[in-house]
């Protein structure tokens, strides 16, 4: 009896915490996972022609559906924001589809980690959001580096590779990816986390979802970006995978000099 | 080749490869709703269907837990107003649904196309009010299933001379007679029933599953369409209310004008099948290898692909073209039986030749290309046969009618 009450009064606080709760999702777009790469004929960008585009990976199955379950739980809102031109408001419908409140798109080009961070920082930091999310990385060029930056621009604490996030009141508790194992660590909202594979799971938004993101809200802001500081030089492709070799099972002296002499791990 | 299990059958843990084929940038032509609604029915069906699907065609018994599913993800009645139930959407996105659904496996959008095309659009377009309030949010979501009945055991390319009829006894009908190969029917809760009344002009009453008289036996030994289920439907002196008749509809257009739109949705659908077969095609070939090199270096194999590709892309214009008249409201019958003729039989004719390129493989349940090949072989004679569709073309160009 005394349990329950206790139980409704932790209830209480929590949904009156709750009710100012709001969460920001950092989104990109990214090129679909099955995408043959090409380059520029200089090497120093991607050949776009013909690639299709995808909401990051991280960024949906993880982040914006741990926000969504929390906000689900404790109420308040779910705001994605982006970086980038109007090509990108295809991925930003989608996660308003999945279940995002709203969106923002910061009109400006998304040069490299750094530009993004202080782009989303500038359009962020006033709004004072309790928990920002990012992917752990962009399935495209793999930097992990837009979460830390923003977190070290906004001051706030950061949390990477989370795989488990749970908030009691303002304290957050998550556990993360180490090498070898987990860690988990505690901290107060407002904070800034990167999502790894196991935080949620992926929500395939349904058709009413597609026709309501429609109706909400994509706030455009324009920004000047001068915060680029790196110049790609050159990108190469990896060299192509050569062929299995099949070695008879009563051959082991031939596998022994392929393992020794081929591929060098004797 | 399988492991766990979900509702009690096996999951293959087999990852369904397939990627979208789109030679002429057609996905410039859809809005950003088709391409997230086809995303998305895509990501679903890689989840939810490809893992079972050959299970249960193999076993011929149907994944009825996705009755529901459809529901939530919203594929019945895509094109019907939210308020009633459906999705709002254009016809085009009712059509690249449909296109997913089938790239599955033509049963689970048969399930799909029966429950909105031919029970919720009905309703939606013929019933009364009070009607379309009661079943259409139920039908929507998946909570209540039904089935369409118009063919009979003797009347299948003639419906005008269908026998089921209604006598009027006060309130209600005295529904007699016997329909033939209704998807849906043994598990559905209700049933649009299409019957002749005493002047002999055709009406539709929704008949409910539990009413005296009424039965829907399944119909067993198929070797197509293995995954969704079939059955008739009976009706010997069914007492139906009057309230349950469609009260804005006489004569044959009333069911005409249902399979109008579920054939604009076959259309898209079978196009589904024959580009998962290509794409199954295509793949094979770049990984089997033989006299030294993969099978697609070799001229008749490009031939075939070459060939299924191009037949794909004419049919991806017809029916995005299609949409649009749809969208507009001035698609012609006569325009979607082209486009379903033509679309199932090229269909048709690339899970053949896929299953060529796949060999002895192709015979097996290890592919997809002979399950969609057997689906396929009824969808070319479904909701109008393939030499039916013909000559509503010919009628259409000559103004001669080659039926009377």
């Amino acid at each position: 009896m005394s349990f329950l009450f206790f139980k409704s009064i932790r209830t209480i606080f929590a949904s009156n915490f709750t009710d100012l709760m709001k969460q920001l999702v950092c989104i990109s777009k990214t090129p679909e996972t099955t995408t043959q790469i090409k380059l520029s004929a200089d090497h120093t960008s991607l050949d776009t022609n013909g690639v299709n585009y995808i909401l990051n990976p991280y960024d949906e199955w993880y982040a914006l559906v741990r926000a969504l379950e929390l906000k689900e739980q404790v109420g308040g809102t779910v705001t994605v924001i982006n970086v980038g031109d109007a090509t990108n408001d295809v991925v930003i419908r989608k996660a308003l589809a999945i279940g995002a409140d709203d969106a923002i798109r910061i009109n400006t080009t998304p040069d490299s980690a750094m530009s993004v961070a202080k782009a989303i920082a500038d359009a962020s930091k006033s709004a004072a959001y309790d928990i920002i999310y990012c992917g752990k990385e962009s399935i495209d060029y793999n930097g992990s580096q837009v979460g830390a930056m923003l977190a070290e621009y906004l001051d706030l604490p950061y949390i990477n590779t989370v795989v488990k996030m749970e908030l009691d009141g303002n304290t957050g508790t998550l556990t993360r990816d180490v090498e070898g194992g987990t860690e988990t660590v505690s901290t107060q909202t407002p904070f800034v986390l990167s999502a790894a594979k196991g935080l949620a799971e992926q929500r395939i938004p349904n058709m009413r979802g597609i026709m309501m993101s429609k109706k909400k809200p994509l706030q455009v802001v324009e920004y000047s970006n001068e915060q680029n500081n790196t110049v790609v030089d050159e990108y190469q492709l990896p060299s192509g995978k050569s062929a299995i070799k099949m070695i008879d099972a009563d051959n082991m002296d031939e596998l022994v000099r392929l393992l020794q002499d081929e591929a060098k791990v004797l | 080749m399988a492991i766990g299990t979900e509702n009690g059958i096996k999951k293959s843990v087999k990852t369904d490869l397939y990627q979208h084929h789109d030679y002429y940038g057609i996905d410039e032509l859809l809005d950003q709703d088709h391409i997230l609604a086809r995303d998305a029915i895509r990501d679903w069906v890689k989840e939810e269907v490809s893992p079972i699907i050959e299970h249960h065609a193999n076993a011929a018994t149907c994944p009825e837990h996705l009755f529901k599913q459809l529901g939530e993800i919203g594929a019945y009645g895509p094109s019907i107003p939210a308020e009633y139930g459906g999705g709002g959407m254009d016809d085009i996105a009712y059509g690249v649904i449909m296109q997913e659904l089938e790239r599955g496996d033509s049963g689970i959008r048969s399930m799909a196309s029966v429950q909105g095309s031919l029970v919720m659009y009905p309703i939606y377009r013929f019933g009364s009010e009070e009607q379309k309030r009661k079943y259409l949010p139920k039908l929507g979501s998946g909570e209540m299933i039904g089935c369409f009945g118009l063919t009979e055991p003797d009347h299948g390319s003639n419906p005008g001379g269908m026998v089921t009829n209604v006598v009027d006894d006060g309130d209600s009908y005295i529904l007699n007679g016997a329909k033939m190969w209704i998807t849906n029917s043994p598990v559905a809760d209700m049933a649009v029933v299409w019957a002749k009344n005493e002047e002999g002009k055709v009406i539709g009453l929704i008949v409910e599953k539990g009413m005296k008289g009424f039965s829907a036996p399944e119909i067993h030994g198929k070797w197509s369409l293995r995954a969704s289920i079939t059955g008739e439907l009976v009706f010997e002196d069914v007492r139906v209310p009057k309230a349950n008749v469609l009260p804005n509809v006489v004569g044959l257009k009333g069911p005409l004008s249902c399979l109008t739109k579920a054939r604009y949705g076959i259309a898209w659908g079978a196009l589904g099948a024959g580009l998962d077969c290509y794409d199954a095609a295509l793949r094979y070939s770049k990984e089997r290898i033989q006299f030294g090199k993969p099978i697609g270096q070799f001229q008749l194999t490009q031939k075939k692909l070459a060939e299924m590709i191009t037949e794909i892309t004419k049919g991806q214009l017809l029916v995005w073209r299609l949409g649009k008249l749809m969208n507009a409201g001035k698609a012609t019958p006569g325009q979607v039986s082209m486009a379903k003729r033509n679309n199932v039989k090229i269909a048709l004719d690339i899970a053949r030749e896929a299953r060529q390129i796949h060999g002895g493989m192709g015979i097996t349940n290890e592919y997809s290309c002979m399950r969609h090949m057997m689906n396929l072989e009824t969808v070319l004679t479904y909701e109008g046969t393939h030499d039916i569709h013909l000559l509503i073309t010919g009628y259409d160009v000559t103004g001669l009618n080659a039926f009377s």
